[in-house]
């Protein structure tokens, strides 16, 4: 029975971006279809931007950051060429180091892990079924419009202007960025030798002045005291061979669409809509009634290139969570769900402050050799060290209650 | 019914519902688009904008 199963699921998937195809055009139908692939990967990798820093701040295992790492020197490789030789038919995710990057970078990494995931992890788990992200999905969405409409605002509080390495030719910008996440790299499995003896988080660790003083000490991989530290003797292939997939698709869609893989710019777009047909006008708004952003409310939602990816990134995920049947799950607890969707919230209107999530800031600012994805990263990490501890807080208390 | 039985119920009418409303907004979106080419890269054409680094 479950090859009928999976019959289904792939006549879907097929019908589904015919229609796209259909309603808005071949590079439309095309994106759904590396959407697809994108979500299929995340969830059967089960490829988790939070959950790989989350394993390395709570148990020093270095997989999932070696993963990231991976994935950004492929797609830099792949990619840094494309972009500098396409004459502006390519371009990559460059953005200022505004002071809005650092507070949203901060604020976005601490609420991914009290949501239990970021741009990608939320769509991917909502699609697999996982009701944090469902919950989750739809605050993301709204704080995400409303972060958008913010961000001009934000951005005039000043920074710096934006530092491309492709200016200084890809054979740099691609061996700097090689550079830094190899140390990155390097850095990560330092923390697995100099891991403390496993010892359960003292009460003062949830402290103010022990989080400020652990992320003061991130800087020597020693900054959490990890509950059960982790020895990993292979790097399991799930990693690396979703960094090796994701890192094709990622090829792939800056290809065909022009621009990097993105997520929270069209969860903006559905907020928007959504607004609009609730009766809000968007031409007096700062960001929504400027070009190109007035024009993809116009446009149908399938028009929009990060939506239509983010659309066939639910399906593959769908898709892959139900390959072997149907999926399981279990309800967290109603404080639980209430935290998610507040951190969905802040998720989404951080992720504007801050030039995109995980995806569209980190992975694509890093691989398109910008300086504000290592910038985001940094304070990005820092964040979740914050968000790690007031989720353990939380599942202290509901285990106390 | 128990919990999990209704969210997922839930579930399912949240997805159908998201469904029918991107089926509504195509159907009734009346402004004339311009179909980009299929691929961009050698196309001759600059990219569309509308990515979270604020292009």
């Amino acid at each position: 029975m479950r090859w009928i199963n999976r019959s289904f699921l792939i006549a879907g998937g097929l019908a589904g971006v015919l229609a796209v195809t259909l309603a808005a055009g071949v590079r439309q139908g095309l994106l759904a279809l590396l959407g697809i692939g994108f979500g299929a990967v995340l969830q059967a990798a089960r490829f988790g931007f939070t959950t790989g820093w989350r394993d390395y701040i709570e148990r020093r295992d270095p997989q999932g950051l070696w993963a990231q790492m991976l994935l950004m020197v492929l797609a830099a490789a792949l990619t840094l060429p494309l972009i500098a030789g396409s004459g502006g038919e390519l371009v990559g995710a460059v953005a200022p180091l505004t002071i809005s990057l650092v507070l949203g970078a901060f604020l976005f990494g601490a609420a991914m892990q009290l949501a239990d995931g970021c741009g990608s992890g939320t769509l991917y788990k909502a699609g697999s079924g996982s009701p944090l992200s469902f919950v989750v999905l739809p605050t993301f969405a709204f704080g995400s419009f409303l972060g958008a409409s913010h961000q001009p605002a934000w951005v005039e509080l000043g920074g710096l202007p934006a530092v491309d390495l492709l200016a200084f030719g890809w054979p740099t910008a691609l061996a700097l960025t090689t550079i830094a996440c190899g140390a990155v790299a390097w850095w990560a499995g330092r923390g697995i030798r100099k891991t403390a003896p496993a010892s359960a988080t003292p009460a003062s660790a949830t402290s103010p002045a022990s989080v400020a003083e652990q992320i003061l000490r991130a800087g020597t991989a020693s900054f959490v005291p990890a509950s059960s530290p982790a020895r990993p003797t292979r790097w399991a292939r799930r990693w690396w061979l979703g960094a090796l997939l994701l890192a094709v698709l990622y090829l792939l869609h800056l290809v065909v669409a022009g621009q990097p893989w993105g997520i929270v710019y069209g969860m903006g777009v559905w907020g928007a809509e959504a607004m609009a047909a609730l009766g809000w006008d968007p031409s007096g708004d700062a960001f929504w009634g400027a070009a190109p952003h007035a024009q993809r409310l116009v446009e149908p939602i399938l028009a929009d290139v990060t939506s239509v990816t983010n659309i066939g990134l639910i399906y593959g995920a769908i898709a892959a969570s139900r390959w072997r049947g149907a999926a399981s799950f279990s309800l967290p607890s109603s404080r639980r769900f209430a935290a998610a969707a507040l951190a969905g919230l802040v998720m989404g209107y951080s992720a504007r402050m801050a030039f995109g999530c995980n995806v569209g800031a980190y992975l694509g600012g890093i691989a398109s050799a910008s300086l504000h994805g290592w910038v985001w990263f940094a304070l990005a990490f820092a964040g979740s060290i914050v968000g790690v501890r007031i989720r353990r807080s939380i599942s202290a208390q509901e285990a106390s209650a | 019914m128990n919990k999990t039985t209704l969210f997922r119920a839930g579930m399912a009418l949240f997805w159908l519902l998201a469904l029918g409303l991107l089926m509504v907004d195509t159907a009734t979106s009346s402004s004339v688009r311009v179909e980009p080419p299929p691929i961009a890269f050698g196309s001759g054409m600059a990219a569309s904008g509308g990515h979270c680094s604020g292009r």
